[in-house]
This record gives C-alpha cells, structure tokens and sequence, in this order.
C-alpha cells in the first residue's frame, strides 16, 4: 500500500530546518553534485590513475589520501539512505524505468544518460546543482544562484516540449 | 558549532554529522514525492508545480531562520560557506543543467533518492552525472577565464541593492507567497482544463 506524498510547504519546510541545520552545524548548505564527481573521480583514478593526477582540476581531490573521505561523499550517502527509508516506510520501493505512457524504456534511459551527463557538466560549471546553488545559496541569497536557478528553470521550459513524450 | 570555520569537515565527527545531514535530505526530498521523475518533471507542463512549492519554501525557511541567528548572534553568517557568485559560468552551468534536468527527469541529489525508491534510470542518470563531470574536468584547462568571468564583484542580492540581510529575507518571503497563489492557480486552470 502506497502511502501519500506530504504536502510541499510542509516538506519544504522540513527540508529547510534541514538546511539551516547544516549551516549551523557543519557551517556550509547541502550538497550533491559534488559527492558525484569524486565518486566518478576516484572510479576514473582506479581505471586511468595517471590521467587522472594529471589532471588540474581532479588532482586536489587526491591530495589528502582518498577523494571519498570527504563531507560531501558521506552525505551523498546519508541523501541515499534517508531516501529509502523515507520511500520504503512509505510503501514506495519497487524496481522499475519510470516513463510516461507512451515513451520506450530505451528512450527513457537513453535520455537519462544524456539528461545526467548535461546536469553533470552544468553543475561543474556553476560549482553546485539544485541543492548547492539554488537551494543552499539561495537561502544565503546569493546573487549567482539566482542566476543559476533562473537559467536551469529558462532552459528546462525551452526544452520541455521536445521532450514530452518521456513523460506525460 | 560551524565545522567548516573550524577545519573539521573532514574528520570522522565532520563526516558522520554530514550523514546524518544526508539523512534528513533525502528524508524530506522523499517525502515531497522528489522519488519521482515524473512528479519533479510535471512543473514544466504546469500540472504540478510541488517543486517550486517545496524549494521555495524550504529556501524562505533556511533564509528567514540564518537572518534572525545571525542577528542574535547566534552564528556568524560571515564564517559560513558560501558559493562565490561568478555570473557567467553559472549561467552557463545552470542553462546546461535545466536542459539536463527535464531530459533526464532527476537533479543530483533526487537522482540519489530516486534511486534508493529502485528506479533504474536514476541509476543511468547518475552515471551520466558522473561521465559529466569528468567531462568537465578535461575541458576545464582550456576555459582560460572564463571560469572566473563575473559583470563584477557582487555577492548577495541585499549588498547589491543596498538592503540588510533580513530585508533580503523577508522580500524571498513576500516573492514566494506571491509564487505560490500564481502556481496554485496555473494548477486550477490546467485542471479544468484537462476536464474539459
């Protein structure tokens, strides 16, 4: 039995002590991009370990040791658990592609793949996705998160269209 | 407490305390139904505007929250980390990233919780994030500036306009109220109109 979704102002809410938790305790805001990309950093090391050393912007990442050992790749891995906690109490675990009802599982995951990869290069860009920069620098009211948030919102609604089919 | 000021993010207690951050992350995102591609992806097609509804709020309610610390002085808004505003790049970022987002139905850190709630194409969209990265990080050495390319040194939107930080706060508020009644009402009207 699959249980409701929680109102948004209430979950925001909740996710907004969270946030302000974290800037009063760890002293900085949410983060995920940035546990992905030592994630893949260190995957890239174990394959090509010289090209990744070489490289300007990963080698800080193998400075002190593991790229893992970083407070971002731990709550990457709390975001991951409080996830399927929350989802599994509620009912909602099940494997599965989800897609709108006209779309292929090939098509859905192809656009996946190059949806991630977009978001991934994006979020170097600008040092930070939805969590880093729109949510926890918008809480700081930061002037270059407005812009970023402005940006994704603009390009996601220009694109919208031509992607309809994998969803609605 | 502030760990970051501190240098103790990366310390066994710094590591743990950012889990046990994650954990209320992912907790809330969940809740809000942000296990769900189609859910994050239905504000682009004005059905269901919950991602604007949850962001703005937990936004106005970390933003309201810092201000009023920060002027009891309970914490140092000052030794808090921040994002450096550099205009051009995240501008940049933040186009190629909404173009991402409604491709791939996820964001980073709802792609983690998606996911956990066992869908597949969180895990292949993940997996692109990662192949993004990497992306940028061999084209990063050939971006010369531009990295740092900003219209000019501005930091926050009260500094820009000349206002306190609690101002700021509260016109986040007001700009998201006045989001909310608009989004609600787009909601109404594609309802009724998908009545009839």
């Amino acid at each position: 039995m699959t249980r409701p979704f929680w109102n948004p102002y209430a979950a925001g809410i909740g996710l907004g002590l969270t946030l302000l938790f974290s800037y009063i305790v760890l002293g900085t805001g949410l983060g995920a991009s940035g546990g992905i990309t030592r994630i893949a950093a260190s995957a890239a090391h174990a394959v090509a370990p010289s090209a990744v050393e070489g490289n300007d912007y990963l080698n800080g990442y193998f400075a002190n040791g593991s790229p893992l050992a970083y407070y971002l790749v731990t709550m990457l891995v709390g975001t991951l658990a409080g996830g399927f906690l929350s989802a599994y109490n509620a009912g909602r675990v099940q494997l599965g592609i989800e897609r709108g009802p006209t779309a292929s599982s090939g098509l859905r995951l192809t656009l996946a793949l190059i949806g991630g990869a977009l978001a991934g290069l994006g979020a170097r860009f600008a040092s930070g996705c939805t969590s880093g920069q729109a949510l926890s620098g918008g809480a700081m009211l930061q002037t270059g998160s407005f812009v970023f948030t402005g940006a994704c919102f603009a390009a996601a609604f220009a694109l919208a269209p031509l992607v309809k089919k994998e969803w609605q | 407490m502030n760990l970051f000021a501190q240098d103790l993010l990366g310390t066994p207690l710094g590591l743990l305390l950012s889990l046990f951050v994650g954990l209320g992350f992912g907790f809330w995102l969940e809740r809000a139904g942000f296990g769900s591609s189609r859910k994050l992806t239905a504000i682009f097609y004005l059905h269901d505007f919950a991602v604007l509804k949850v962001m703005f709020s937990a936004m106005v309610t970390a933003a309201l929250g810092l201000q009023l610390f920060g002027a009891l002085g309970y914490i140092d808004l000052a030794a808090l980390y921040v994002p450096e505003s550099v205009i051009w790049p995240q501008l940049v970022g933040g186009l190629l990233f909404g173009l991402g987002f409604v491709a791939g139905g996820w964001c980073p850190g709802t792609a983690a919780v998606g996911l956990a709630s066992g869908k597949l194409d969180a895990l292949v969209f993940l997996l692109g994030a990662g192949v993004g990265s990497l992306a940028f990080a061999g084209l990063q050495p050939h971006l010369g500036d531009f990295m740092h390319a900003s219209v000019c040194s501005i930091g926050s939107l009260p500094q820009q306009f000349g206002v306190s930080g609690p101002i700021g706060a509260l016109v986040l508020l007001a700009v998201a109220l006045g989001a909310f009644v608009g989004a609600t009402k787009v909601e109404q009207w594609m309802a009724r109109r998908n009545q009839a």
